[in-house]
């Protein structure tokens, strides 16, 4: 039998872009066990919520994550919403669709990415990041921002898109649904990318389903899974298709983040059609009195923002459970039984976001 | 609207028999929350089946234990150890157990009941009698300062 040896894996490693760290049990080049440590940087952005009128602290919710901002900012909003019983204009819901969807299009291009990055594909990495900018130009365009948007708010969003500016948006997504679709063959064909993903990391259906798996993991592993499809926003109005891959691997992860890109790009072009004219926010009156888990589906998965008041202005408890945090066990799952050389492959395809983790 | 949401409360002594049958109808975890009240802690077990979003409760007081479920849900361990090192509530048999480590706070338990400090709800406004004034009152006129 081979001797066991401890190797520490993070927090700092060149393929983990946040700080998490494993220490990887091994025999010989074969992982046996694998702990994970959390909290270097726990922020402890929850319990801000004793300092910060509920108004205010969607700038706060806005803050947990650069990548999706602006999911956390429509997560809590609507736990809010729910509670005080709040009608938010339909236009706003579709400009929040819009901007979430945006938000997922542009976190998937910096996955694609960062995982070329860590194939050792250096102009790869680059392509992906200069196609993400188009996304980052829109938002920049729109709200004023190009990582926390800062626009969505309790009773609605800050800002309009005016008609002109949509056709804009609906026109740069279909020049960049060009270069995406140059991009992608590179992803699903190369055959050094195949060859690191197919058949590693590997998590059946069951096991996704009873270790907590969300986003696009359970989703390569055959469960069919979005939160879209409960019709929060504007998602009611228009075809959600979750993307579904069934070889639970990390080149089904891969495909499946591939797909949800362009699908995106399809839920935007029907949701500017769609969209009324209106107002995009209405006055809130009163507060919270009540308790509501709001379930919006990230990037990465399924969010739940748990927000419950009293009747006062500021909230007794807001709780985040974010995608990475469920996704963890299944990852210590992956890992056991897996070639040391296939760590960082493994770890990225799950698309670890700590930010998010140490809310 | 939001999707339908029910909240479910039942005692500690079943929490595992409870969670043994959803897991054998075929939720999964969804999360475990917790909250702390005035002297007491609100322990939120969140299931899903094909988006029916279903919530457990117990309320427990500082110091009680409370029973792991990691045995039905292997994935429960992290919130469980999350509980445990926010809170200060002690979960008993947990699969995976940190013995304090998962969170490396600043100061111990920073959830817990001695840490937190819950808002006042509003005060309701006591009806006065309306009474009448000699004087009617001018616009713009501030209680208590004398205007020449």
């Amino acid at each position: 039998m081979a001797h066991k040896n401890v190797i520490p894996f993070g927090p700092q490693h060149p393929v983990l872009p946040e700080p998490i760290h494993f220490d990887l049990v091994t025999e010989d080049e074969r992982i046996v066990d694998a702990i994970p440590s959390i909290s270097y940087v726990h922020r402890g952005l929850e319990r801000l919520i004793e300092k910060r009128d509920f108004i205010d602290f969607v700038h706060v919710a806005d803050r947990i994550c650069g990548l999706c901002s602006f999911m956390h900012a429509m997560g809590y909003s609507q736990a809010v919403e729910e509670i005080m019983g709040i009608e938010v204009p339909e236009r706003a819901l579709y400009l929040r669709t819009i901007w979430a969807e945006l938000s997922r299009i542009h976190s998937h291009i910096f996955w694609l990415g960062v995982a070329a990055d860590a194939f050792g594909f250096e102009s790869l990495f680059m392509q992906s990041l200069r196609l993400r900018e188009v996304v980052l130009d829109i938002f920049e365009a729109t709200t004023g921002a190009r990582v926390i948007l800062g626009v969505c708010k309790v009773g609605g969003v800050r800002r309009d898109i005016d008609a002109a500016t949509l056709k804009g948006i609906v026109d740069r997504l279909a020049s960049l649904k060009k270069d995406l679709e140059e991009l992608s063959p590179v992803f699903i064909d190369d055959y050094s990318i195949r060859h690191r993903l197919v058949g590693v990391g590997y998590i059946s259906q069951q096991d996704a389903y009873t270790l907590g798996c969300v986003g696009p993991m359970a989703r390569a592993s055959g469960l069919a899974m979005d939160m879209r499809t409960l019709g929060y926003a504007a998602y009611k109005y228009l075809d959600v298709e979750p993307m579904v891959e069934t070889t639970g691997d990390c080149y089904a992860r891969c495909l499946v983040r591939i797909r949800e890109m362009f699908h995106s790009m399809d839920l935007i072009r029907q949701a500017v059609g769609k969209i009324p004219e209106g107002p995009v926010d209405l006055k809130v009156k009163g507060a919270p009195n009540g308790e509501y888990f709001s379930r919006v589906e990230q990037p990465r998965g399924e969010v739940i923002h748990y927000a419950k008041g009293n009747g006062s202005r500021f909230l007794q408890r807001f709780r985040v459970r974010v995608p990475t945090f469920s996704n963890i066990p299944a990852m210590i799952k992956v890992l056991k039984g897996s070639e040391v050389a296939d760590v960082p492959n493994i770890i990225l395809t799950l698309d670890p976001c700590i930010s998010c983790t140490e809310r | 609207m939001g999707e339908p949401q029910e909240i479910i409360p039942i005692e500690k002594s079943d929490l595992v028999g409870v969670v043994a049958q959803l897991s054998a109808e075929g939720y999964r975890l969804v999360q475990i929350g917790c909250s702390t009240l005035e002297s007491a802690y609100e322990l939120n077990y969140s299931f899903d089946k094909e988006y029916r979003f279903k919530n457990l409760r117990i309320t427990v007081t500082p110091g009680e234990e409370v029973p792991s479920i990691s045995a039905v849900y292997p994935n429960a361990f992290l919130y469980e150890n999350e509980i445990h090192d926010l809170f200060g509530v002690v979960v008993r048999n947990i699969n995976i157990d940190y013995g304090g480590t998962l969170y490396r706070t600043a100061i111990k338990t920073p959830f817990s009941t001695e840490n937190v400090k819950l808002p006042e709800p509003p005060k309701q406004k006591a009806e006065a009698p309306s009474q009448p004034t000699d004087k009617p009152k001018h616009q713009g006129e501030i209680p208590g300062v004398q205007r020449d």
